[in-house]
């Protein structure tokens, strides 16, 4: 049987256009001999930060865009030799976009979409009534597109991707910018779609840590265009279960830490500045709990002032900053 | 291949629904059909006020066939150039900048092709409308000599839609072209249906062009068609460059260069949908 989603040594260069001062144009790596194996039924998550190249990939397996080398097989079938069979077995949705035909109402849209991809009327009726009751839109079936409110428009994009059924879903970012509640009732319908179709799979790019982890059968994490883990979450985090490791917020500084780095008994560390609160926050991974002292004792010759300190159990967030040092949100 | 055939003519219906609707989004329908023809009717008047004032001058030197209804029936003609042309052009910039919905499009099983042909259709109807409005304006008001009883009505319809095809294979071109021109899609629009106009013995005879550009005209379908709808309409040859060839040929002529035209369309649709997708433009915003 095929997988849902195979990858072998993918890569993706971006050509950035000569800049006037420069003798060659520069290119970018956003995707470095990614290999990926994704079962069917499942439900997989891309993690990452911020151009880590999650949107290159979801937009070569959907068809929208080719790879520099490699291959990319979805359902079996070769995205770049035959991207007409892909797009039946597939659809795709990202968030945090204010797209739509503003003139259409939320019905017309979806039901456009359901006869692109061939769905019989009777089944594409009844599919959206359903859906549009299950994500409580049903009394805007009605509304023009361009009347609906961000959260409302995305809950409508959601739908879309379930409207043809498809064999494999794509979703960028789907919460990206939902309110809490909707967020929530997103990620439970999707959650809810894969486990009670065996054959169904997802895969979704989030920078959401919790997201990731509270919904994804396996994750993948990605930085700088590399998959640098792939495991389901409760593995991922078995990677740290010998370290100890340590959250620690100090007054909000720009002071540059990474000396710390050095220090006996740290193995990563990252720090985040949370410009909202005020504060900046130091992670450590280290090797043993007899490090904490070296650590806050650094802090004090520093000068900086300790607001908390906890010992936590690790999450993704850790992971990730003991796989590449660095923390998921810091720009960069 | 049935089934196939199924879904495309499918796309196309969906796609000229979608085109409708935009087109129709006007708050009073009647504001709406006043709009798409005094609009048509408005500028039909301003070439008519010119030849007035080029002939009363005295120096209409190329009279022969240029008489005011072959200039008349040519710009009526034209209209659908125009539009045409331009809904579906346009159809990808708007799909991808204003609704960012082209990717949606595009990664779905619906064929790109047959998606612009329908967008161009809803265009289509509005402006058969308005043609119909500019030669009856032309005949009631401004007494352009036309023999409704003389007219060819099967092969004028017939000649019409196969234009139409050929327009729309244009549109398909400069479709394709700004996939990958984002900034300047506006301009190359403008500037081909300009071309065009020029080339087409629309309303400027072909044999006033410069030689080159005359080359050119003759081996533009959109001439041999707004010749062969003025035959079918007058009963008379109006172009002089082509008073020596019979209507058969004429029409021969328009089929054969049309399915050229469609199936360079495919080609070039084909060639420039493939560079979108390596560079990554099919989604791109340009935001300006
Ligand atoms: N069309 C393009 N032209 C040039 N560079 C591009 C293009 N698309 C993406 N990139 C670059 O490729 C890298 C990966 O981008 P990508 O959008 O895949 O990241 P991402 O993981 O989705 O990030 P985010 O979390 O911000 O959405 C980035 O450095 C980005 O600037
Ligand atoms: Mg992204």
């Amino acid at each position: 049987m095929n997988h849902a989603i195979e990858t072998l040594k993918l890569n993706r260069t971006f050509k950035i256009k000569k800049a006037k001062d420069k003798p060659a144009p520069s290119f970018i790596t956003a995707l470095e001999e990614v290999n990926l194996t994704i079962n069917k039924g499942e439900l997989f998550g891309l993690l990452g930060p911020n151009g880590a190249g999650k949107t290159t990939l979801i937009k070569i397996l959907c068809t929208l865009l080719l790879p520099t080398s490699g291959t990319a097989l979805v359902d079996g079938v070769d995205v770049v030799k035959n991207p007409a069979l892909v797009r039946r077995r597939i659809n795709m949705v990202s968030g945090g976009e204010h797209s739509g035909y503003g003139i259409l109402n939320v019905r017309e849209n979806l039901w456009m979409f359901s006869q692109f991809y061939g769905v019989p009327k009777k089944i594409a009726y009844e599919r959206i009534d359903t859906l549009l009751k299950l994500f409580g839109l049903d009394e805007f079936a009605k509304t023009r597109i361009g009347k609906l409110s961000t959260g409302m428009r995305q809950k409508m994009n959601v739908i879309r991707g379930f409207v043809s059924d498809p064999e494999i879903l794509f979703f960028d970012e789907p919460t990206l910018g939902l309110d809490v509640q909707i967020a929530r009732e997103v990620r439970k319908y999707i959650a809810n779609w894969v486990k009670n179709n065996s054959q169904k799979t997802v895969l979704l790019t989030t920078h959401y840590m919790a997201e990731a982890d509270e919904l994804c059968d396996r994750i993948a994490i990605i930085d700088h265009g590399k998959v640098i883990a792939c495991d389901s979450p409760s593995n991922l985090k078995k990677l740290l279960r010998k370290e100890t490791i340590v959250h620690i917020e100090i007054n909000l500084t720009d002071e540059n830490f990474e000396h710390f780095s050095q220090l006996p008994g740290v193995k990563k560390f990252a720090l985040e500045h949370k410009h909202n609160i005020g504060r900046t926050e130091l992670k450590f991974i280290l090797e043993n709990d007899s490090a904490i002292s070296q650590v806050t004792q650094a802090l004090s010759s520093n000068g900086s002032k300790i607001i908390s300190l906890s010992k936590t159990d690790p999450s993704l967030e850790d992971v990730f900053v003991a796989l590449v040092g660095r923390s998921l949100e810091s720009e960069n | 291949m049935n089934q196939n055939f199924s879904t495309h003519t499918k796309t196309l219906k969906l796609a000229s629904w979608l085109g409708w609707k935009m087109e129709s989004n006007w708050a009073d329908w009647w504001i709406f059909a006043v709009y798409s023809v005094v609009r048509p009717l408005a500028s039909s008047m301003i070439l008519v006020v010119m030849y007035w004032v080029i002939a009363k001058s005295g120096n209409a030197q190329a009279s022969g066939s240029y008489n005011l209804t072959f200039m008349y029936l040519g710009n009526a003609f034209f209209m659908f150039v125009g539009n045409v042309l331009y809904g579906v052009a346009w159809t990808i910039h708007e799909d991808r900048e204003h609704y960012q919905m082209l990717k949606y499009i595009f990664i779905s099983p619906a064929k790109m092709y047959f998606y612009l042909f329908g967008r161009g259709t809803a265009k289509l109807f509005i402006t058969v409308f308005a043609v119909i409005a500019t030669i009856a304006f032309g005949m009631l008001v401004l007494k352009i000599p036309i023999d409704l009883s003389a007219v060819n009505y099967p092969m004028l319809v017939l000649v019409t839609g196969i234009g139409l095809l050929g327009i729309a294979a244009l549109g398909v071109i400069l479709a394709a072209v700004s996939m990958v021109t984002a900034h300047h899609s506006f301009y190359l629009t403008e500037g081909v249906a300009g071309l065009f106009f020029l080339v087409s013995g629309a309303i400027f005879p072909i044999e006033v062009l410069p030689g080159w550009l005359q080359k050119i005209s003759l081996i533009n379908p959109l001439t041999y068609w707004i010749e062969l709808a003025r035959r079918y309409i007058t009963g008379e040859k109006m172009c002089q460059v082509l008073s020596s060839i019979s209507n058969l040929e004429l029409f021969f002529i328009l089929t054969l260069s049309t399915l050229i035209l469609v199936y360079l369309s495919v080609i070039i649709y084909r060639f420039f949908e493939h560079l979108a997708v390596q560079r990554g433009l099919i989604d791109r915003l340009t935001n300006f």
